[in-house]
């Protein structure tokens, strides 16, 4: 039987998503484990020159579709060309980064070859043959040991969840042309704008985050957050609270109806800690809490502690970083 | 334009999940409305009132599901229907689709399906897009704005919201929409709406009543499965204040961060 093991490649004007990247290096050890080798799906338009780049992170031949209707990500075209390459070729296993891309061309390849998606996976491993996925399940309140019976098991990873492989440039691979399974006519959706959102370290990708709650007492108490953010060159987030009193903007929220993130390092000032709150932080590596309340909940999920005035201690923190990282 | 809302009933967000005997309990914790599903169910009762129509919620689920149903009621749905059926039990995202597809086919003059981003139990977040594979609808999902529609040239104009920012995009109709919780703020059921909705005759639908291939629904029908669940791991060590002026806290908490290497 074979074990081809292929990864769904996400690129957003031609720069790799990290998540791809982490996708690439647990395909890795699954074919150490199995055999079959790694495939790369690459999608887009104008992207032959990331081809190298995926092999070096892993990929042992890349699939690469170059077209004007992959040009922008579209869920339609992108996982109907997935799906028509799966139903040919018959891989075993298909990774995708757990991102709003990659859930929905699982979403969407699930239906068109029966099979089952398992969603959000934070841990993989092999039992004899078969693959068992970790998932948190009840907004990370448990987890669950998930499988699927038929094939190929559609998977997307966590971002972060996975360490990031270091790219090989000595690996080599082929590259196959493949042709779009959908012309423009047949695509419903079309894409006019994009606004990208400048200068922002995605929270999804950050290795550290700073974030405030209603703590911070208004949209200008942000300010002392958003100074030491920048100093570590983190992404900001923020509470449910912060965001519902319009401190903010949704895009920061963290936390059970925000983001789920996994950071190495998470900072919370003037975050009491709900559960919903900590849904969507508790997998990050080190917490660092700042609350004037010692019995404040954030504390028993913290690492370190600081009881006091964020207005003293984040300005403080700031000026101690500038100074020991140079700035 | 007739809409249609998905909802799901889960446990209440603040509950404490545990797990006895290898089955999820969470104590006298109700259950309520799947939270981000409150945004579609809005979204749904404001397209109604802009355009006209009808707002319709379906719910796959057990009966409590109708008190789900009751709450979307409250706020201003027209009708719900709720799919139950023993043999639906254990359905995961494939062979909710699958249901839900169903339903809405008989449903009929649909114009527009929304969902909420997904559901905080399994927390999948594919029956949207699955839905709309199904029906082979335009897959609007992760819609944080619907800036236009016009029901009568079917176009809809919408923002996404992706990784890097927002993707604006114009479909047709019929479209499944996903909203995320920025769409709107979800209002509170009336009290004439509480009333309307206690004494409202709430219509189920069976797996016959939907003429649904036995081999595609429930646990036997689902390709995915759980079989165990377990609560997290406890956090490795408590929590080391740090004390002193902000400038000693500070230095000392530089110290630590640089040693563990996390920045
Ligand atoms: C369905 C549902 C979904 C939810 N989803 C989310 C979600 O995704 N994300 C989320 O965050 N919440 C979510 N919530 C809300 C959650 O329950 C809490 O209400 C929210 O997280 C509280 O935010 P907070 O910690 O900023 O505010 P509070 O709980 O009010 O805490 C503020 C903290 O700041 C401290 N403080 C005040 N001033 C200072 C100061 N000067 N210096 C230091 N500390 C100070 C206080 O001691 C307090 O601990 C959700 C709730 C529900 C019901
Ligand atoms: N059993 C169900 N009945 C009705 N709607 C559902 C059901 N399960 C999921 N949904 C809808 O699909 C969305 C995503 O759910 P999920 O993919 O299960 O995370 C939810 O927010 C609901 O809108």
């Amino acid at each position: 039987m074979s074990h081809k093991t292929w990864v769904f490649i996400e690129q957003f004007k031609s720069t790799l998503a990290q998540p791809s990247l982490e996708a690439l290096g647990e395909a890795r050890r699954l074919a150490a484990g199995r055999g079959g080798g790694v495939t790369a799906l690459l999608f887009g338009q104008d992207i032959e020159g990331l081809a190298p780049d995926v092999i070096a992170y892993g990929a042992d031949e890349v699939l690469l579709a170059d077209d004007a209707t992959l040009a922008e990500f579209r869920a339609e075209p992108y996982a109907s060309l997935l799906s028509k390459l799966a139903q040919e070729r018959q891989p075993d296993v298909i990774l995708a980064g757990a991102t709003t891309r990659g859930r929905d061309v699982l979403g969407i390849a699930a239906v068109d070859l029966g099979t089952g998606a398992l969603a959000d996976v934070t841990e993989l491993k092999l039992v004899g043959d078969q693959i068992v996925a970790t998932r948190p399940v009840y907004a990370g309140k448990l987890l669950a040991e998930v499988v699927g019976e038929r094939r190929p098991l559609l998977l997307s990873l966590r971002p972060r969840a996975f360490p990031r492989p270091e790219p090989d440039a000595s690996r080599s691979g082929g590259i196959e042309k493949v042709t779009p399974a959908l012309a423009e006519d047949a695509i419903a959706v079309k894409v006019t704008d994009y606004a990208v959102d400048e200068g922002r370290v995605s929270l999804a990708d950050a290795r550290i985050i700073v974030s405030g709650g209603r703590g911070v007492g208004g949209p200008e108490g942000f300010a002392p957050v958003r100074e030491l953010a920048e100093t570590l060159g983190a992404a900001m987030g923020a509470s449910r609270a912060a965001v519902d009193a319009g401190w903010i903007p949704y895009a920061h929220q963290v936390g059970q109806t925000g983001k789920t993130v996994a950071p190495d390092l998470y900072i919370a000032a003037g975050i009491s800690g709900a559960i919903q709150h900590q849904a969507g932080m508790r997998s990050a590596k080190t917490i660092v809490a700042i609350n004037k309340d010692p019995e404040a909940p954030i504390f028993k999920l913290a690492r370190y502690g600081i009881v006091g005035d964020l207005f003293k201690i984040l300005p403080a923190l700031t000026a101690e970083f500038k100074k020991r990282l140079g700035q | 334009m007739h809409v249609v809302v998905c909802v799901k009933q889960t446990p209440d967000s603040a509950a404490k999940m545990s797990v006895d005997n290898g089955k999820v309990t969470w104590g006298d914790s109700g259950l309520v409305v799947n939270p981000w599903d409150e945004y579609a169910i809005e979204e749904a009762i404001r397209l109604k009132e802009k355009h006209g129509g009808k707002a319709t919620a379906i719910s796959m689920g057990p009966e409590s599901a109708k008190e789900a149903l009751k709450t979307c009621l409250a706020m201003g749905c027209d009708e719900a229907v709720l799919i139950s059926d023993p043999a639906l039990k254990g359905s995961d995202a494939l062979a909710t689709s699958y249901v839900l597809a169903k339903a809405i086919e008989k449903l009929g003059d649909v114009g527009m399906v929304l969902f909420g981003k997904q559901a905080i139990d399994g927390d999948t977040g594919l029956v949207p897009v699955a839905v709309a594979r199904r029906l082979n609808w335009s897959p609007l999902t992760y819609t944080i704005k619907i800036a236009e529609l016009d029901p009568g040239t079917k176009i809809i104009k919408a923002e996404r919201l992706l990784e890097q920012g927002k993707q604006i995009v114009t479909a047709t109709l019929p479209a499944v929409v996903g909203t995320v919780k920025d769409i709107n703020e979800p209002r509170y059921p009336s009290f004439m709406g509480i009333r309307k909705a206690a004494k409202a005759v709430i219509n189920t639908w069976s797996a016959a009543d939907l003429g649904l291939d036995a081999s595609q629904i429930g646990a036997a029908g689902s390709p995915t499965h759980w079989p165990r669940v377990f609560p997290l791991p406890a956090r490795a060590g408590s929590v080391e204040l740090i004390d002193g002026t902000p400038e000693e806290i500070a230095a000392k908490l530089a110290d630590k961060l640089l040693a563990d290497k996390v920045i």
